[in-house]
């Protein structure tokens, strides 16, 4: 029993180590990050005029596809704090250079899971993200607080948060699984920029997901990348309630389940296949 | 002597041929990896037009004035992209590793030397798209334009890509005072993301003084819209006031960037050794 507690408690050492400097190596451009983020805001404006003008342009419809003018705007920006969470820049194309160039050596080598390592990493970069980027955050939706029709109830919030951690880990271990590809394939940068426009447009980033006309609608709403932007953001505004939420809970933990076991599936397989040379 | 800059203009784009060749795979992808970001935004255009007929009130831009638009965005984008993106891409890192004096040293003009090296002849793929967008988009129009409005359709196509060189040089510029820029850089791309948008949409309170910064203070929102105008519909005395303003401002914006350039590069400091 004591050994045990002692094996978590080096491991819990070690995990707060990789954690506490990837923390310091991300703050070391704060400025630069905290300028980037309140830009990123900007094409909000122009999306708030387009569909201003595509509402208007229409004879003035109460909803389009289920959203309101609004709600429309709030869901944009919704989308930005869901994506805030679940999108992962640069993890699967480095996991695909370090295979590439011998460096996930060190991984095998070493007493250090790679995967273990990319997650504390990553939750590093959120962290300091969140911490950086919060006042813009705050600033944006202060702003823009007319689009809301005010907070949602207690449960819905919580469902909120539930499905923006599990978009946290859905998109980094599908993210992971991408990049464990480079086992087998040396070069998988066009894999990922096709995975990029798919994610792009399907995840409901570029537009609520149920304007689309069927098939298209029922289809999209089947796949995996809706939960990285579009299902937590209809969540916050009530577009999915009562049973649909539960069920749609589950399906996200079911898709992030899928991908844990593929990328550990993947990368169990992948160091196997894995050769490297030289020193 | 001065260097004859047209052979100078040519070899920069044989040169940047001939690397793109060498790779082809790689040039097809880049082809394809930039189509595919404008199906991607014809798709989002197609959804929005499945819920309207226009976009705003009596603006006329509709489906297909809205697709010559696009395709005029495309065509202004495309090649400043050609042209320019890679270089002022390379200009920052010029600047801080101290390249840059290597730059300075030869015997030709600054400015041209860095704003034309290389070419990125994968941006051609988006132009001939748009080539065919504007095609189809005009078939479907009752409108015929002139063949003047033709002529000056290029004409402000060509203004379009002056204004946003001039903006994209004016920011390089900064990247020699700041040393790093890479915010600068999405700066640009956001700033230019309102310019993809006809100018009717910016409208009420905060959308008009928008409109009319955009429009007299920075002009961006001259680049696309000039000249889609031109072929869209008939053109008329307040488009034509907004034309010669749109080919005055280009021609400002270019003097005034190179002017800020050439203060930029006196107050540039070497990084070498």
């Amino acid at each position: 029993m004591t050994a045990v507690v002692a094996d978590l408690a080096s491991r819990c050492a070690v995990w707060w180590t990789i954690l506490r400097i990837c923390i310091e190596e991300r703050l070391v451009y704060r400025g630069d990050f905290a300028l980037g983020t309140l830009m990123r805001f900007l094409p909000i404006i122009t999306q708030t005029f387009l569909w201003t003008a595509v509402f208007v342009g229409a004879g003035g419809p109460s909803t389009i596809g289920g959203y309101s003018r609004d709600e429309f705007i709030a869901y944009y920006l919704l989308t930005y704090v869901a994506r805030a969470f679940s999108s992962m820049p640069g993890l699967a194309s480095s996991i695909a250079a370090q295979v590439r160039s011998g460096e996930i050596k060190k991984y095998l080598v070493q007493p250090i899971d790679l995967l273990t390592f990319l997650f504390l990493s990553r939750m590093a970069h959120k962290l300091v993200y969140y911490a950086v980027a919060t006042a813009p955050f705050a600033l944006v939706f202060y702003l823009c607080r007319g689009y809301f029709e005010g907070w949602p109830d207690a449960p819905t919030l919580a469902a909120f948060v539930l499905s923006l951690l599990m978009s946290f880990l859905l998109g980094f271990f599908l993210e992971a699984t991408l990049g464990m590809i480079g086992f087998w394939f040396l070069e998988v940068s066009s894999l990922l920029f096709v995975y990029m426009l798919f994610n792009f447009f399907f995840s409901g980033h570029m537009f609520p997901l149920t304007i689309l006309s069927e098939p298209w609608r029922t289809i999209v709403l089947y796949q995996p990348l809706q939960y990285l932007a579009y299902f937590p953001a209809a969540v916050f505004l009530g577009k999915v309630q009562g049973p649909a939420l539960v069920e749609g809970l589950i399906g996200q933990a079911a898709w992030t389940l899928a991908f844990v076991i593929a990328a550990r599936t993947a990368m169990y397989y992948g160091v196997r296949r894995y050769s490297a040379f030289g020193g | 002597m001065h260097p004859n800059y047209f052979a100078v203009f040519r070899e920069f784009a044989r040169n940047s041929l001939v690397r793109e060749m060498t790779f082809r795979g790689n040039f097809l992808l880049d082809c394809v990896s930039s189509l595919s970001w404008v199906f991607m935004q014809l798709g989002l255009y197609l959804v929005i037009f499945e819920h309207t007929d226009q976009l705003g009130s009596g603006t006329g831009w509709g489906r297909w004035p809205f697709f010559v638009f696009l395709a005029t965005t495309l065509f202004v984008n495309s090649l400043v992209q050609f042209f320019f993106m890679t270089n002022m891409e390379e200009l920052s890192d010029l600047i801080r590793t101290g390249n840059l004096d290597f730059a300075l040293l030869k015997p030709i003009d600054t400015q041209f030397l860095l704003s034309l090296r290389k070419f990125e002849w994968s941006s051609l793929a988006n132009v001939v798209f748009a080539a065919i967008l504007l095609a189809v988009s005009l078939g479907h129009l009752e409108f015929r334009p002139t063949p003047l409005q033709g002529v000056l359709y290029v004409v402000f196509i060509l203004c379009g890509v002056a204004l946003l060189y001039s903006l994209m040089i004016a920011l390089g510029s900064v990247s020699v005072w700041l040393g790093r820029n890479e915010s600068l850089y999405d700066f640009w791309f956001y700033i230019t993301n309102f310019s993809r948008y006809p100018m009717e949409i910016y409208e009420g309170p905060f959308g008009t003084p928008l409109r009319l910064a955009f429009t007299f203070a920075v002009p961006i929102l001259l680049v696309a819209n000039v000249p889609a105008r031109l072929l869209a519909w008939p053109f008329e005395s307040q488009d034509w006031r907004l034309a010669g303003y749109a080919f005055v401002a280009s021609l400002v914006a270019l003097v005034a960037s190179r002017k800020l350039f050439y203060k930029a590069l006196a107050a540039y400091r070497s990084a070498s050794s």
